[in-house]
């Protein structure tokens, strides 16, 4: 087998750098995370000539060289390290024709440090209406590099971009820009000190520890130190860098280039008045937010009430199907109520990643975050933090690394703080048992559904919470940090089937896998803990016989009321037991009680684990929900699930921080245990106070 | 003194020189460079945030940075 080489593909934001990476992977590829930091690494294998395999990475997209998030920063960190297993035999630039000046920044640098290089210019499909012509061979002799004209839209251009990639070994090396130009003295003083290094790779070094002070760095030690200049005079360096830079580029592209502004047809700045519009704008906005809702309310409850059923009967099967014993009892109790109940989450899931993967693909999320930016500003956001409070709805996770690219920290530092609260599809599962249980199933004014209504409440409820919440973190945190913003307002683009369908696939599978097996393991336990239990629990049958004698009932009554008193004296059942006092004054029982300890763990357990602690003993073909329908309260012979109890779990879900893999996010996300333990404490007593009012004034 | 943050919806400067101190490198990086020509496309509700074209690349920023770069209108 021929040695694999490694390939980078790396460009700016909106280039449609992952398309090209799709298209040269096909689905071969995964997507895992850089070792301790949680930015996103997509890897696959492109398959070339004759039996050559080229490993693809698709590296984080950066406007340049100087890193200012951790996501930037992943890009120079491979590029200056050769050791990396990963480090690039060739890079490959991507750039879209339409912003070919800007995008030929990055390559410059990339160029610079020694790499072989090949250009890919994308959108080529976008040339004739805009009217551009390119002399590509003027510009591969200016460069000094091979270009690929592609279009991924099309998937044209994609053999010759694979051509250039089998003959990387030919490209030329030679840097765009002599490094020395930029301070001619400063950068003979460093080839001086260090004469064996590359003096550009040596700025870098220098320059990255301007930008991005909290780095780990191994390689090239001594550097760090060598600071001669101040660090205002290294960021007029750097100014001066990007100046050159840029002289370069406009110098190649003025012989190159010409745009016949004339003949230029332009949707752009049509859509712009229209979804840009300082009425309409925001009307278009909220239609949009509503045709999202509308789809994960609507659209995805026939899929998961086909998922619910089939996974009732699916654990019926397997407890008549398969020979009695502890380990069938294990599969139809623990193991598929648990799975059913993330599985539900699939339809959700999948359809909030569609369609943020569209509003990000069209160009539209850039929109958005122009219109909300001043609204947002006035609760301490910023309007790019509208994007990880939509994406929040699916999952905190994502959203909360969605915030790297707010540049100020203080409102970078509040979005990851409130996003919590807005209603992520771990609570759905949740509120929506909750909502069918005591919300009648009514209509108001005859069109809207009572239940519905419910739902949107609890949805908004959760934005409330959240954007109250950042009004007052605003006014009492006190970090000083220096405001800038600036958003590219990228083309608008009709999103690629392909790329939408691959974001949505991945998503929900990192989702479910992630999810599932937390479920997995905690039914499992659960399920452990409820089948057993020391002392009465194990003459159970024997106890209860003799309490019926004297008034004899019939033989399923009597085992409903064996299996109810195994249940309470299992270890689940004590356990349960002495945390009732905590949550009898919201109206819980102790079963409830150890579903809401279990949703710590992660929200989406909840229902899981009352299917688990329910059908412990139950043997009747039932949905979950019309099991807990079934449940009384011990003490008053009523529905368990009532008005009050329900508006006050409603709360508590709504407000409560029961989410151990967010709480991780948060950690790595803000580098201290500080913010997550806050977050924690905070939520938690919210959700306890406002679900503790709730019941006891509806009691 | 004109800065960006004067510039009326369609209107044209150049942007003369300024200090890296109060610009951030990114802005450089995407554009906006003294010497190039920058043209406001449109504006969010109060002005703020202003969506530019600075050069043929479209970008947009708050108000208060667009009050610290420097141009000279040329178009009215």
């Amino acid at each position: 087998m021929a040695k694999q080489f490694n390939v980078a593909l790396i460009g700016n934001p909106n280039t449609g750098k992952t398309s090209v990476f799709n298209r040269l992977t096909g689905l071969n590829q995964q997507v895992g995370n850089y070792p301790g930091i949680t930015v996103e690494k997509k890897q696959g294998i492109c398959k070339l000539d004759r039996g050559v395999k080229a490993h693809v990475l698709d590296l984080p997209g950066t406007y340049s060289l100087n890193a200012s998030s951790l996501d930037e920063n992943v890009v120079i960190e491979l590029l200056l390290n050769k050791n990396d297993k990963d480090f690039p035999d060739v890079a490959v630039v991507v750039t879209d024709i339409e912003n070919l000046k800007r995008n030929l920044l990055l390559f410059t640098q990339i160029k610079d440090l020694g790499i072989p290089t090949i250009l890919v210019i994308n959108m080529a499909d976008r040339m004739k209406r805009k009217a551009i012509t390119l002399d590509i061979a003027a510009l591969e002799l200016r460069l000094e590099t091979k270009i690929a004209l592609i279009s991924s839209r099309e998937n044209r251009g994609f053999e010759a971009l694979k051509k250039r990639i089998t003959n990387y070994k030919s490209l030329s090396v030679a840097p765009c820009l002599n490094a020395s130009s930029i301070a001619p003295e400063y950068f003979d003083r460093l080839r001086k000190t260090f004469p064996n290094q590359d003096v550009y790779k040596l700025w870098l070094v220098i320059t990255q520890d301007v930008n991005f002070g909290k780095l780990d760095r191994n390689q090239l030690k001594g550097v760090a130190s060598f600071k001669t200049e101040s660090i205002s005079n290294l960021k007029r360096l750097q100014q001066k860098e990007t100046i050159k830079r840029y002289q370069f580029i406009n110098e190649v592209l003025k012989q190159t280039l010409l745009v016949d502004q004339a003949n230029a047809k332009d949707f752009r700045s049509v859509l712009d008045r229209v979804l840009m519009h300082k009425f309409w704008g925001y009307v278009i906005f909220l239609g949009v937010l509503l045709l999202i809702f509308q789809a994960i309310f609507d659209w995805s409850s026939y899929p998961m009430d086909f998922i619910d059923s089939t996974f009732a009967s699916l654990g019926e099967w397997a407890k008549n199907t398969l020979p009695a014993g502890d380990f069938t009892n294990l599969i139809a109790e623990g193991i598929i109520p648990g799975l059913g109940g993330i599985i539900i989450f699939i339809p959700q899931i999948a359809f909030l990643f569609f369609f943020i993967s569209v509003l990000e693909e069209s160009g539209y999320m850039s929109r958005v975050v122009f219109l909300m930016d001043r609204v947002m500003r006035r609760f301490g956001l910023s309007g790019k933090s509208v994007v990880p409070l939509i994406a929040g709805t699916a999952c905190a996770i994502p959203a909360i690394m969605a915030t790297r690219n707010i540049e100020n920290w203080k409102e970078r530092l509040i979005t990851i703080l409130v996003t919590p609260f807005t209603t992520c599809s771990a609570r759905l599962p949740v509120y929506l048992i909750i909502i069918a249980l005591v919300i009648p199933d009514q209509r108001v004014l005859g069109i809207f559904s009572l239940q519905a209504l419910t739902l949107m409440f609890m949805y908004l409820l959760g934005f409330g919470a959240a954007i109250i919440s950042a009004w007052m973190l605003d006014k009492v945190l006190k970090i000083r940090s220096k405001t800038f913003f600036v958003i590219e307002m990228p083309n608008y683009k009709l999103p690629l089937f392909k790329n939408v369908g691959i974001t949505v696939i991945e998503k929900t599978k990192s989702f479910v896998l992630g999810a599932g097996k937390i479920i997995l393991a905690i039914s499992i336990i659960l399920w452990v803990l409820a089948s057993y239990g020391p002392g009465d629990f194990n003459n159970a049958a024997a106890i209860i016989q003799q309490e019926n004698l004297e008034a004899p009932i019939s033989q399923t009554q009597l085992e409903t009321k064996i299996a109810a008193f195994k249940l309470e004296h299992s270890y689940i059942g004590h356990a349960g037991k002495l945390i009732e006092p905590a949550v009898r004054p919201l109206g819980y029982d102790w079963k409830i009680g150890i579903a809401l300890i279990s949703s710590f763990a992660a929200r989406e357990v909840f229902v899981g684990t009352l299917a688990t602690i329910y059908s412990v003993g139950n043997d009747d073909v039932e949905t979950i929900k019309n099991r807990m329908a079934a449940e009384t309260n011990v003490k008053t012979g009523k529905p368990l699930f009532n008005f009050a109890s329900g508006v006050s779990l409603l709360l508590f879900y709504a407000f409560a921080m029961q989410c151990m893999s967010t709480l991780a996010v948060v950690k790595r996300e803000t580098n201290s245990w500080k913010w997550p333990m806050w977050q924690l404490i905070i939520m938690t007593a919210i959700a306890y106070i406002t679900a503790l009012g709730a019941y006891q004034w509806f009691k | 003194m004109a800065t960006i943050a004067s510039l009326k919806q369609g209107q044209r400067g150049i942007i003369k020189e300024f200090s890296v101190d109060i610009v951030p490198l990114k802005l450089l990086e995407m554009g906006c460079l003294p010497g190039n020509e920058v043209a406001l496309v449109q504006t969010a509700p109060f002005q703020d945030p202003m969506y530019l074209n600075v050069n043929g690349a479209h970008l947009a920023i708050r108000k208060e940075t667009a009050a610290q770069i420097e141009i000279e209108i040329i178009s009215q």
